[in-house]
């Protein structure tokens, strides 16, 4: 929402500071975003009246001007190009020395020999429109070496408010202007309508600003002088009905729901054309475009009270009537931005007798349009049911000022008097003259709800004692009614303020309007909650921190991407069809981030996540958990000038590491096993056979100067470590004993282990492969696996010998059961 | 015995000659004072013994401090030359050393982390739910209205059955509100999405922190208290904060709260558009329909809730102008915030 300061000051009829009054709304009200100046750039300009013309001794185009611009010196000799410059008018002049828009700083300077003191400037180069055909007429008695700010009113600010969903009442300079009133003090009074000049309203651009060669136009603008009513608009007249005839006009409200309150007024014999500067001027000061009297008129109307209108021409209905009901499936309208739009029976429309004429609330057709030849108005003033509009205004995808409302909750109490100001205006600007007072069919009237507020609930809430005095200061403020009844306050909502709707509404405006930086923001004493911390984030954060000591970078990929199987969760409306499935797995979207690494060159890639993947199996509801995923590649270490140019890459059995301590990390107590299948690789096992996650060589979009990558994914499991348990330091010595055996194929390490683990029994304290080897002495197919074994009773020092029966033990059942043999030499 | 003396005296201003004799000249002082037969040293100690019993004791203690003296000062200058001569054999000490890969938390977690910390020295522990959500939890238990332009499809994704993907972490104050007593006092942090197409400053996924407090009693001045010292500790102890009055469904009164620009301290700069405030979070009292909705006395209880965006937060804090740095996970810009090599 904009709204203009010197638009702000007519309501309440005093200067204001545009700084001051964007902090007052934003620590108040609402939000303002930006503070945006207008014509403030004109600061250095004045008014100059030209007291002579001649011809310019070298040039035929150009004049010599003698300009009285109030200075000591006396007139100043400026040279001027314009064709329209004449003796005796004034024109804003910039001397020299002068900054203009763009930054351009006037300097004093020969034209074909003459010298020009500064110059006479056109409406484009003061930036107040296009036209640099020839210099600014300026209808104005102020005297020569004004300000030129001062005398015409251009110069502005537009405060771009933020205006939350609930608050409506924003979306009107009124409304601003009443939240300002309380917070800086004053009231708001809505401005006279300036009286038409000579009886109908005149051409103009800007306020006070002719054409370069066009007729002058009046000062105007807010500080112009009161002005009656053109005509006495009547009372309406609040009908029951549901339909009625105003001045030849048949009314018919036969969809209350959608218009809970409507009204029609007829003004007869106006005559549209452009609107007078003044009210132009406020219009393009908020950035809206100026059409023509009549809808500039509405359009006000809009931007002062939030009431949004629509005329239309009553020559252009049929019946002539005005029938406000659903729309009929399938009726078409062609709206004023010229596109057909079909409607749908959850739609309100206004129709003549034969066709939709509006789309109700959101916009009218482009044939029931007001135009030049319009002479009668039927200008409707209505409520209508915010969610109605809303729904429509999706279902056409057709938004406009008025939906914007309409869809937020205007006013239905105020509607009367919109009108009525409505009717004064058109009457001010356009002419013509309301016969009979408006129609008002209302069939289920409605009151101000009146909430019930309890002074000791405010200070119990907020925290400090607030008196009641100043509560009642604060809401009266701003529009509520206050009434003592039973020791409360019975608070009466004004109707432009639908959000208000309990009590805590109310605690609400009394501590923003007090401000909340009023209040202490010292710790008071708490009680501690119930709540443990989620088993789910210790899980994470234990993984999360284990994997960083392994070397790994955390990375957060996005949880959308391709289809990754049948089970995959699908998004209904995706961004793209690249991003319509929820990942299933981490480790497709870490391998994209590995790619993406390559394209920037990177090598050395160690990353891992912990995050929520997502599966939906066949029949079954949407589920989630989160995994643990790394990737792998490049260099084991950092490269080292010791270890020449190049380190060895990481290759499976780094993987397998990682695999294993992240099994650990994530699933405790699941066992890391090879894959199945003939595939490299390794699963992780629960207990009880379940497969929670797994590790291997990783396909990818890789780059030819690219290592071998790796991945592996587990499921987090929720449940604890359980603490570790302390194992006595041995005390007394190991003895250590290395044998290399000869494996037969398809005979594992783990085999070995085992057989060796149990023959030799609890002597056996580790076994450590430390070489492989295959080749020359080795059958085919075989192959030596060297081990490192430690022996060691906890009790006593063990002799060779012991060692030597319990090895031969192990080498015995290792034939036996394996057909293993210890290497021969 | 004074001749000895005498000769003792002389040979400890040989000393002097130690601290500058080279390798050579060391071993030869060494061999001439301290040598196994000729030393000048070892004969006097050699003739010791033969001294008469009352000066014996004099002259051999003497003499060995002497010796131990003379031994120290050779091994010294020894070090000395053995240093030297090190660097002189090429060991450049400015070479690089050897390094392991170093690892780091992401830098969206270290600020979620340290968010979470603040908050649990003022009482809250860490909650979570899920990220597929219904309806209900997601706006009506909120206090959404049916109509409300959040349920706009275009702004949420759906994934059928009533689910929709979070769009923010304040589902999980029901999920807490409907299974925990008072008093609560939870931080939650997690994803949550909203269809917003990736650029310079959105992404459809971002990470949130919702928290809520609710017990008997608590006011305006607890909430503001505790979120103005999370402020103070987060950023600096003078930082300045400000409330202003906003609007969510599920607070009442709502407030934004925005703390003093941490790049221009205020002046107004462009990351805070001239204002000099940066906007933090969004907060509020806890509305009473919330607690209703939960089967929570709204007279008996009250509280707060607010919901931060730790990746806005981070990207505001260290300079990052694209939000999708944070998702792209080039190892270069993760190692920057590990404090690694790469």
């Amino acid at each position: 929402m904009i709204v203009s300061r010197r638009w702000l000051e007519a309501l309440l009829g005093r200067p204001l500071d545009a700084r001051e009054l964007a902090e007052s709304l934003t620590m108040h009200a609402a939000a303002v975003d930006a503070v945006i100046p207008r014509h403030q750039d004109l600061g250095d300009v004045l008014i100059g009246r030209v007291l002579d013309v001649q011809k310019h001794p070298n040039a035929d185009r150009l004049s010599l001007c003698r300009v009285d611009a109030g200075g000591a010196g006396g007139p100043v000799e400026v040279v001027c190009g314009a064709p329209n410059v004449q003796a005796g008018k004034t024109y804003p002049y910039a001397p020299v020395g002068a900054t203009l828009p763009g930054g351009v700083k006037l300097e004093r300077r020969k034209i074909r020999g003459v010298e020009s003191n500064g110059m006479l400037c056109s409406a484009k180069e003061l930036g107040l429109g296009e036209d640099h055909a020839g210099i600014l007429e300026l209808d104005t008695t102020a005297p020569p070496g004004s300000r030129f700010l001062d005398v015409v009113p251009v110069a502005d600010h537009q405060i771009v408010i933020d205006v939350p969903a609930n608050r409506p009442d924003l979306l009107c300079h009124k409304g601003v202007a009443r939240e300002l009133a309380a917070v800086l003090g004053g009231t708001v009074k809505l401005p006279p309508i300036p009286a038409p000049a000579g009886g109908t309203a005149r051409a103009g651009g800007d306020a006070a600003l002719g054409g370069p060669r066009g007729a002058p136009s009046r000062r105007g603008g807010g500080t112009a002088t009161a002005a009656e009513p053109g005509v006495a608009a009547g009372r309406s007249r609040p009908a029951a009905a549901t339909s009625g005839v105003v001045d030849g006009v048949e009314v018919r409200l036969e969809d209350p729901e959608g218009a809970p309150r409507y009204m029609i007024a007829v003004i007869r014999g106006v005559k549209v054309a452009p609107s007078p500067g003044w009210l132009s001027g406020r219009l393009t000061a908020i950035g809206q475009r100026s059409i023509n009297n009549v809808v500039d008129a509405t359009n006000y109307i809009l931007f002062e009270l939030n009431q949004p209108l629509h005329a239309f021409d009553l020559a252009k209905l049929n019946g002539p009537a005005v029938v406000v009901r659903r729309a009929k499936p399938g009726e078409k309208i062609v709206t004023l931005d010229g596109l057909t739009r079909t409607l749908t029976s959850d739609m309100t429309a206004i129709c003549d007798a034969k066709r939709p004429t509006i789309v109700a609330g959101v916009m009218g057709s482009a044939d029931s349009e007001v135009s030049p030849a319009t002479t009668d108005l039927v200008l409707e003033c209505a409520y209508f049911q915010p969610t109605r509009i809303r729904r429509t205004r999706r279902a056409l995808e057709l938004s406009s000022e008025s939906s914007y409302r309409f869809e937020r909750g205007i006013d239905m109490l105020g509607m009367p008097d919109a009108l009525r100001r409505a009717i004064e205006l058109i009457v001010a600007v356009a002419g013509g003259e309301l016969r009979e007072p408006p129609l008002d069919l209302w069939p289920e009237p409605q009151q101000e709800k009146t909430i019930f507020l309890r002074p000791e609930r405010v200070a119990h809430l907020l925290g400090v004692p607030v008196e009641p005095a100043e509560i009642e200061r604060r809401l009266t403020a701003v529009g509520f009614f206050l009434a003592p009844k039973d020791g409360r306050l019975a608070v009466q909502v004004p109707g432009w303020r639908p959000d208000v709707t309990r009590e805590v509404d109310l605690i609400e405006e009394v501590a923003r309007l007090k401000g909340y930086d009023a209040f202490p923001d010292e710790l008071r004493p708490y009680r501690p909650g119930t709540v443990p911390d989620a088993p789910e984030e210790l899980a994470r954060a234990r993984v999360r921190e284990g994997l960083v000591r392994l070397g790994l970078l955390e990375a957060r990929t996005i949880p959308l991407g391709p289809p990754d199987g049948p089970d995959s969760v699908t998004i209904l409306n995706p961004l793209s069809a690249e991003e319509a499935h929820l990942r299933r797995r981490l480790l497709p979207g870490l391998v994209r981030r590995v790619e993406h690494n390559w394209a920037n060159g990177n090598r050395d890639i160690r990353l891992f996540e912990v995050g929520t993947v997502f599966r939906k199996p066949a029949g079954s509801p949407v589920e989630e958990w989160t995994s643990v995923a790394a990737v792998l590649t490049g260099a084991r270490q950092p490269p080292h000038w010791s270890q020449g140019a190049k380190l060895p890459d990481m290759d499976i059995w780094d993987l397998k590491h990682h695999f294993e301590l992240a099994v650990e990390l994530a699933a405790p107590g699941c066992n890391v096993e090879p894959a199945t299948g003939g595939e490299v690789g390794w699963v992780a096992v629960q207990p009880g056979g379940d497969v929670v996650g797994q590790a291997g060589p990783l396909e990818a979009d890789a780059p030819a100067w690219a290592v071998p990558l790796f991945g592996l994914e587990v499921r987090l499991a929720l449940t604890g470590r359980s603490p570790v348990a302390y194992r006595p330091l041995p005390v007394q010595p190991a003895v250590e004993h290395d044998v290399a055996l000869v494996l037969p194929a398809g005979v594992s390490v783990a085999q070995v282990a085992a057989v060796l683990q149990r023959a030799v029994g609890p002597l056996l304290e580790r076994l450590e492969v430390f070489d492989e080897y295959r080749g020359a002495g080795i059958p085919a197919g075989h192959r030596s696996v060297a081990w490192h074994c430690t022996f060691r009773d906890p009790e006593r020092t063990l002799r060779e010998a012991e060692v030597k029966a319990a090895l031969a033990q192990g080498l015995v059942a290792l034939e036996d059961e394996l057909g293993v043999r210890r290497r021969e030499g | 015995m004074r001749d000895l003396l005498a000769a003792l005296t002389e040979l400890r201003e040989r000393l002097q000659e130690i601290p500058q004799a080279d390798e050579r000249r060391l071993q030869d002082l060494k061999t001439e004072i301290l040598g196994r037969k000729a030393g000048t040293l070892t004969q006097i100690l050699g003739r010791v013994p033969k001294l008469d019993p009352s000066s014996r004791k004099e002259v051999g203690a003497a003499a060995n401090a002497l010796k131990r003296e003379f031994e120290a000062a050779f091994a010294a200058r020894e070090r000395e030359l053995k240093r030297a001569a090190g660097s002189v054999t090429g060991l450049d000490l400015t070479m690089p050393g050897r390094a392991v890969w170093r690892g780091g938390l992401h830098l969206v977690t270290q600020v979620v982390n340290e968010i979470c910390d603040i908050f649990r020295e003022l009482g809250f522990t860490r909650a979570v739910g899920p990220e597929a959500e219904t309806e209900r939890y997601n706006f009506f238990a909120l206090n959404f209205p049916k109509d409300h332009p959040a349920l706009d499809a275009q702004d949420s994704f759906y994934l059928g059955d009533g689910l929709l993907l979070r769009t923010h972490t304040s589902p999980v104050q029901i999920r807490t509100l409907e299974r925990y007593p008072p008093p609560i006092r939870v931080v939650i942090p997690g994803q949550v999405y909203r269809r917003d197409p990736f650029d310079a400053s959105h992404s459809p996924v971002f990470e949130q922190i919702e928290g809520l407090a609710v017990d008997e009693g608590l006011s305006f001045v607890d909430f503001k208290a505790t979120l103005a010292t999370f402020a103070r500790r987060f950023f600096t102890a003078d930082t300045r904060v400000r409330f202003r009055p906003s609007f969510f469904p599920f607070t009442e009164p709502s407030a934004e709260m925005d703390v003093q620009c941490q790049i221009c301290k205020g002046a107004g700069c462009a990351t805070c558009k001239q204002t000099g405030w940066m906007e933090i979070l969004g907060s509020g009292l806890v509305h009473p329909a919330v607690l209703e909705n939960c089967g929570v006395s709204s007279e008996r209880y009250s509280g707060f809730a607010w919901g931060m965006g730790p990746a806005r937060i981070a990207m505001t804090r260290h300079g990052i102008a694209d939000i999708r740095l944070l998702h792209e996970s080039d190892v270069r810009f993760l190692a920057q915030f590990a404090g690694g090599v790469r």
